[in-house]
């Protein structure tokens, strides 16, 4: 059985390497695309307009937040749902919606999108020397519209389960109840018992169980590519890091007396370690931050590197396309059954790593409240 | 850069989002979850424990029944036993009551057979009396057919009487 587990664990730490190596190869790719875009712009300003398919901005721009949510183009129109932006500038609040910017092409009330530098794609204004400065942006964008969709659908799915739990009482499990009780039961007795400990770990069950499924069904969701799913959440570093900040905040609450004691005077180390010189105190006070930030990188990283590979067998039939008709039809069915591949992939993903996320945040919350020894 | 530049928005919304997923649920679908499954898990381990206790009893009253069971056998055998003495004392007994009666009907056949034989015997002689007589006359008559012959006889029947 042990043997077996491992196996398993082994196996999909190699699926999660070969996304990420493969990720970053499409964000490598992405990133000289990106190169080639900027010395078409400095040189040939006409022949950038020709050249109308970059495949890396196309990608990105699906990955990353937006003011708009884009739904589709049909020949020169952009099928969007506008969204409202809300601004806070200079004690004053605009509220309008995003298609007063005609999808970033236009300025209203002096506010723009950016189109480049570091707050590209991004609402700025500009001050008396033409640089940018952001206004506090409260939009509801893309991503937060798509949180609050799939909250909702969280929200609404686990008060059902909860209210069959209570008409069915001593029941066996029925209907969506049964799909989701493994999952509790496997979060309960093999994530937060053995990471916790029985004494404590009843206390941070319902925070383990909301952060595994609003991960695992933001994750889902995110995969399913008609309008209002497929917004990119997962895989954007401000919800990640919303994540990790809740499981850092819990962490740092509830952790005890020897918690603290194992940072600041940490046991078992020679003293010249900690004085004159805070060596040790140092490195595990880092290690206090590093840990929730791992934590924001590596669901960000795993599930953008999913929608990026998706979406990069996706455009690979219109670069093939853009040379000739055939050779865009011919790559259409290598790239749709890449595409359907990674896609199982990623509902393998989905579920890992918010297994990971769970796992982790209940092992952080183990060392915590973990007695002295 | 966009990809790694998290908009304020989309934090606020985000922290906004998952703090009322976490706040709803922790107050009406987890603990009610958590103790549904705690509540089942206990009633199956009552009902294992149950079924164990009632196995334990049924072996119980199994032994129970087994040693009356044995018991009853015992005494059942024991009454079979007595039975069959009884029953081969009565059949020895019966046995001998009926050789009794065999001899005694036996004996009075013989009496019986006896005094048949004798009355037969006496018969027999009587008749062979008879017919001795009636050959004797039958004899007599044909010697003493001839007046001579009687004649003879009565003188020397006169002889010997004179004689005498």
């Amino acid at each position: 059985m042990a043997i077996h587990k491992g196996i398993i664990r082994s196996r999909s730490i190699s699926y999660i390497a070969t996304i990420l190596l493969i990720g970053f190869f499409a964000w490598s790719l992405n990133a000289r695309a990106d190169e080639d875009l900027h010395q078409i712009l400095e040189h040939t300003e006409d022949e950038m307009e020709k050249a109308d398919l970059n495949a890396g901005e196309i990608i990105i721009g699906h990955i990353v937040d937006a003011y708009e949510w884009h739904i589709a183009d049909y020949g020169h129109t952009h099928i969007t749902v506008p969204l409202p932006v809300i601004l806070y500038d200079e004690g004053e609040w605009h509220f309008f919606l995003s298609s007063k910017f005609h999808h970033g092409k236009a300025a209203y009330k002096g506010f723009e999108i950016a189109r480049e530098g570091m707050l590209k794609g991004k609402i700025v204004k500009r001050d008396a020397d033409g640089n940018f400065i952001q206004p506090i942006d409260l939009s509801l964008t893309k991503n937060s519209l798509a949180v609050i969709i799939y909250s909702t659908i969280v929200v609404l799915i686990f008060l059902g389960v909860a209210k069959s739990y209570r008409r069915r009482e001593r029941k066996a499990p029925k209907g969506f109840q049964s799909i989701i009780e493994p999952i509790i039961l496997f979060i309960r007795d093999e994530v937060a018992l053995p990471a916790i400990g029985r004494k404590h770990y009843e206390r941070f069950l319902p925070y383990l169980f909301t952060v595994f499924f609003f991960i695992f069904f933001n994750n889902l969701l995110g995969l399913i590519p008609i309008f209002p799913f497929g917004a990119n959440v997962t895989g954007n570093l401000a919800v990640t890091g919303v994540l990790a900040l809740f499981t850092f905040f819990i962490t740092t609450f509830t952790g005890n007396k020897n918690y603290y004691a194992h940072i600041f005077n940490t046991p078992g180390v020679p003293w010249w370690l900690k004085v004159p010189l805070p060596l040790m105190p140092v490195i595990e006070l880092v290690g206090v931050f590093t840990k929730p930030f791992v934590l924001m990188v590596r669901l960000f990283a795993n599930i953008t590197a999913g929608h990026i590979i998706i979406l990069g067998f996706i455009s690979l039939i219109f670069v093939f396309g853009q040379a000739s008709v055939y050779a865009g039809y011919g790559m259409s069915i290598i790239s749709i059954l890449l595409s359907i591949f990674i896609n199982f992939l990623e509902l393998l993903v989905a579920f890992i790593q918010a297994y990971v996320f769970t796992l982790l945040s209940a092992i952080y919350f183990g060392m915590a409240v973990e007695e002295h020894h | 850069m966009e990809l790694v530049n998290p908009g304020l928005g989309l934090i606020f919304w985000m922290t906004l989002a998952f703090g009322a997923v976490f706040f709803i649920l922790k107050k009406f679908a987890w603990p009610i979850i958590i103790q549904a499954l705690k509540d089942r898990e206990r009633h199956i381990e009552e009902a294992l424990q149950a079924a164990d206790r009632a196995h334990e009893e049924m072996k119980k009253l199994q032994i129970d029944n087994e040693a009356l069971l044995k018991k009853a056998k015992e005494e059942r055998d024991q009454l079979m036993m007595e039975a069959r003495k009884l029953r081969d004392k009565i059949l020895d007994e019966a046995r001998v009551r009926a050789n009794d009666e065999a001899d005694r009907i036996v004996e009075n056949a013989k009496v019986r057979i006896e005094n048949e034989r004798k009355a037969a015997m006496t018969d027999i002689k009587n008749q062979i009396a008879e017919i001795s007589i009636d050959i004797a006359e039958m004899v007599l008559r044909e010697k003493m057919k001839s007046p001579d012959v009687q004649k003879a006889y009565i003188e020397k029947l006169i002889e010997e009487k004179q004689l005498n």
